[in-house]
């Protein structure tokens, strides 16, 4: 049978009405059921207290503005009432967000007292107590819900995150895949999941404290990633990097970062790991396959 | 829409705010205008080698121009790691043999085919053939694969994939990382850049404003920092653009609000021409409602759509590849189901995809991200229930021109194939064009590392890094200036969102899975009228500093320029093919009759049938669009496989 089985049977529908319903379907649903869900209804009015600092109003301090959303015309996260506030009511509101799908990272912050992120948190409509929104603590804000995430990349930029191999020059790119068990992937699980929005770290003390010196929680689950993942072979200098009493040890086991991570990760627990390695409570175990046998 | 309460607003336009530099914000808009030139620092840097869109073709060129030894600027308007290929799910295929005996010229047919036979297959042929190697890298770079239990890497069947030139049954090639595969690409890739960052240095919240152009040369590109709100001009022999697709021109998408087009709208600007902006494919499975996707690769792991009455529908509309035919035909079956008055719902307006057959084992295996998404967005358990679907814009097969090692090209006077000197693009913005009409799913992934690769490799056979910078002369980016400050003061009436969203509401309802001649002609009507309105655009913001309302100006501004290639050239195909069906138009229309033996028609004329490449030529911004057109090129690159012929399409 053709593919184009659909074009065909409406080539055959001469239906007007059904060509006419076709588009209507295709074309609008999404509109209607998405636009005007719940019309003609009693408005539900939500507070939202907004964090706002803009660094063009000099000597200005930080204030909280309060807005109003109608919930019955707005969806069900704080990413869409955030994007409501900015269509709708203040266009200079600032904030990052990108996939809206939980998965890029970019709008993390505070909201309700906890850190996460606005596009995967849902709005509690029926609560009447306003809803507070903070950019992520202990960050430098660049202007209202933007922080001034730098430091945080540099020091993922320091872990090194990225495969190294003792014999790489041998090992031709491209040629072959390695070989991993699936008992030593299935270390990673739980770790390479991080989308880096810095939730985690931000909501730590320690982290407040030294964020100069001390990794923090996502760093540091990035570093184990790496430090643990079967193909990679340069663990030792990973974690010899790591020996000081700031980079891992400033972390005093508070687990707000599993707490708080959005994604449901456990930094706390990788963090852990790390430490064992390196007081030598444990080691790495060798591959359970030879990772290289098909380079040869 | 309600629109601006002037509550709000009065805080804002302080006469007591001074800027930076001691000017009234915004309140005199007249003198902002005469007095601000000083607040627009213009700095130059110098490069070898410059790549706009830190996603997954950027870096892939970024760190590979930086291994050649070029020191390269990675531009990009968001955190690389924020980019959207971290959205994509299913997989990126290679014909690695790890699950099923298959080979890489199997892949080229079925990319062929999926692209119904309006894809290059030169380009095809260098993706497909280079598609083992690009994975085996992306393992070496650290890339966590999901295992076989020997140790390879698992490989998960996914629409338009078979084993012997179609006949052989479904293949198992598309290389998964659980279902985000395109998360671990993107932090992989985003590592190997990081490992040369001597060379490649990134440049992390910058606003591309327009390329440089002179003498139909690319000689850079101009940015905006938001962090400080500089402007930087960015200099260099060689230019990659990958700076990925458009899908937020329409309403509901599987797109990220970044995915605005820009580079489509850079290219546009510069007199350039766009490829093939009327194959929008819509993605079968976006969630019903929140239009977030759902991986091709619930399929892949025995996923199927079921109707209002439990029938697995898909088995009338493709009898062989049943779920896992290709992405515009089950788009249309699905369609024509909910038409038939088969949808599910209060509304009858979407179908299910069932999964929960499937071992729960499996699916947190498989598809973790999944059970958390449908749990978040749908509401559902997907171990239990099935989850609400309807097709959504999921991604853009056309885009700028380029041959089969990413170089932009355009047409000359006597319509042959002119390069643009230092100007190459990869990615979604592109169109080599390896996807034709219809994008095989897992074929993007694939797109993004094997062009990303081949710019960066063309541009170190033809370039060495410290040959001398281009001279740029001051007025190069005049316009594009002049621009920027015309919309930072833009006080019509018109609020940015409000024309967006008339937008995004017009493509939605103008241009959607069916297309129709009338329709389509009210839509671009509609869109040009929108251009228009545009001069009117109200910014609320005055600032340089993170001002995002103007970001998403520059960026609606970009969205139209997409808008109007999209739809004036869905209008003039006229014919179905691919994701492009018109219900007006419903024959795909070849140089022969394919359906019968080709032996004694007579070859149409380019003039007369369809399998051929629209150019859409930009003249202004108003909607304005000069239609020319470019063979598609059937020639493989050398003898190792032979040119696929056109055939029907059936799956």
């Amino acid at each position: 049978m053709l593919v184009n089985e659909a074009r065909q049977v409406l080539s055959r529908a001469s239906s007007l009405a059904a060509r006419h319903q076709l588009r209507a379907i295709s074309n609008t649903t999404q509109l209607e059921q998405q636009a005007q869900p719940k019309a003609a209804q009693e408005p539900q009015i939500k507070k939202f207290e907004i964090y706002r600092w803009s660094p063009d109003n000099a000597g200005e301090k930080p204030h909280m503005q309060t807005y109003e959303v109608n919930m019955r015309e707005c969806g069900p996260m704080v990413l869409d009432a955030l994007i409501k506030i900015k269509n709708e009511i203040d266009p200079t509101l600032t904030f990052r967000r990108s996939c809206r799908e939980g998965i890029c990272g970019s709008c993390a912050m505070n909201i309700g007292g906890v850190n996460t992120l606005a596009c995967i948190s849902k709005i509690d409509a029926t609560s009447s107590k306003p809803l507070k929104v903070y950019p992520l603590p202990h960050m430098y804000v660049v202007r209202d819900l933007v922080p001034d995430m730098n430091n945080f990349y540099e020091q993922y930029k320091n872990i090194q995150p990225w495969l190294q191999r003792k014999n790489e020059a041998v090992e031709q790119k491209g040629k072959a895949q390695y070989l991993q068990s699936v008992e030593d992937r299935s270390k990673l699980d739980g770790l390479y999941e991080c989308i880096l929005c810095a939730c985690c770290s931000t909501a730590c003390p320690s982290y407040w404290w030294n964020a100069e010196k001390y990794l923090g929680p996502a760093v540091l689950m990035q570093a184990y990633r790496w430090i643990i993942d079967s193909r990679d072979e340069n663990s030792v200098e990973r974690l010899s990097k790591l020996k000081d009493p700031f980079s891992v040890y400033r972390c005093h086991t508070i687990m707000n970062c599993t707490r708080t991570c959005p994604k449901g990760l456990n930094p706390g627990r990788a963090i852990a790991e790390i430490k064992k390695l390196l007081s030598g409570l444990a080691s790495k175990p060798a591959p359970k396959m030879e990772t290289a046998a098909l380079h040869k | 829409m309600t629109l601006l309460k002037a509550k709000c607003l009065l805080r804002l336009p302080s006469t007591k705010s001074f800027n930076r530099f001691g000017f009234y914000r915004f309140w005199h808009v007249s003198q902002v205008m005469r007095d601000c030139d000083s607040d627009y620092e213009l700095k130059d840097h110098k490069y070898d080698a410059i790549v706009i869109g830190a996603g997954g073709a950027g870096m892939r060129a970024g760190f590979e121009l930086a291994k050649s030894g070029f020191k390269t600027a990675m531009l990009s308007k968001l955190f690389p790691t924020r980019s959207h290929t971290v959205a994509a799910q299913g997989g990126v295929n290679a014909a690695l043999s790890n699950m099923d005996k298959d080979d890489w010229k199997f892949h080229f047919y079925d990319t062929v085919k999926g692209s119904d036979w309006l894809g290059d297959q030169n380009a095809i042929h260098y993706m497909c053939r280079e598609a083992m190697a690009a994975v085996h890298e992306l393992d070496q770079y650290g890339m966590p694969f999901s295992r076989r239990e020997d140790g390879k890497i698992y490989q998960r069947p996914f629409g338009g994939q078979t084993l012997g030139y179609g006949k052989g049954g479904v293949a198992r090639r598309s290389c998964a990382v659980a279902d985000r595969t395109g998360h671990a690409l993107i932090h992989t890739l985003y590592g190997q850049t990081l490992k040369y960052g001597d060379l490649c240095h990134y440049y992390v919240d910058y606003f591309v404003l327009d390329l440089i152009m002179e003498d139909s040369r690319c000689l850079g590109c101009l940015a905006w920092c938001l962090d400080d709100g500089t402007f930087h001009r960015f200099i260099a022999k060689n230019t990659v653009v990958a700076s990925g697709g458009c899908g937020r021109v329409y309403f509901s998408s599987t797109a990220g609000h970044t995915c605005t087009g820009d580079g489509n709208a850079w290219v546009s600007r510069a007199k350039l021409p766009l490829m093939d902006m009327e194959f929008v494919q819509f993605h079968p499975t976006g969630m019903y409602g929140a239009g977030c996707l759902i991986t091709e690769g619930v399929r892949g792991e025995g996923g199927f759509f079921v109707n209002s009455k439990g029938e697995r529908f898909m088995e009338q509309y493709a009898p062989e590849a049943k779920d896992l035919a290709s992405r515009d035909v089950v788009a249309r079956a699905m369609t024509m189901e909910v038409l038939k008055g088969n949808g599910c719902g209060p509304l009858k307006d979407h179908v299910h995809l069932q999964l929960h057959h499937i071992d729960p084992e499996i699916i947190y295996k498989r598809l973790p991200g999944i059970v958390t998404t449908a749990r978040i967005f749908a509401k559902v358990d997907v171990t239990k229930e099935p989850v609400p679907v309807l097709p959504t814009v999921h991604y853009n097969m056309g885009g700028v021109p380029t041959d089969f090692m990413g170089r932009v090209v355009t047409l000359d006077d006597e319509f042959k194939d002119k390069i643009i000197e230092g100007l190459y693009s990869c990615g979604e913005t592109s169109c080599a064009s390896v996807h034709g009409a219809n994008r095989l799913g897992a074929n993007s992934l694939l797109d993004l590392v094997v062009f990303g690769r081949s710019c960066a490799m063309d541009i170190a056979a033809n370039s060495c890094p410290g040959d001398t910078p281009p001279d740029v002369s001051d007025s190069a980016t005049e316009k594009s200036m002049d621009n920027f400050k015309k919309l930072r003061n833009a006080d019509g009436k018109t609020p940015t969102a409000a024309l967006r969203m008339e937008l995004q509401r017009t493509m939605t309802k103008h241009a959607a899975v069916f297309r129709e001649g009338k329709l389509l002609n009210e839509g671009l009507e509609k869109v040009i009228q929108l251009c228009q309105q545009f001069k009117d655009i109200k910014v609320f913001d005055r600032t340089l500093v993170w001002n995002t309302d103007l970001v998403e100006t520059l960026e609606l501004q970009n969205m139209l320029a997409n808008a109007v290639h999209i739809i004036t050239a869905m209008e003039n195909r006229k014919e179905s093919r691919g994701s492009h069906a018109r219900e007006d138009f419903p024959k795909r229309l070849d140089e022969y009759d394919y359906s019968t033996p080709i032996s004694g028609q007579k070859m149409k004329p380019l003039e007369e049938h369809w399998r051929k490449h629209t150019l859409t030529f930009a003249q202004d911004d108003e909607g304005c669009v000069v239609i020319k057109y470019r063979q598609v090129i059937d020639k493989t690159l050398d003898d190792s496989i032979n040119s696929i012929p056109p055939a029907p399409r059936t799956y």
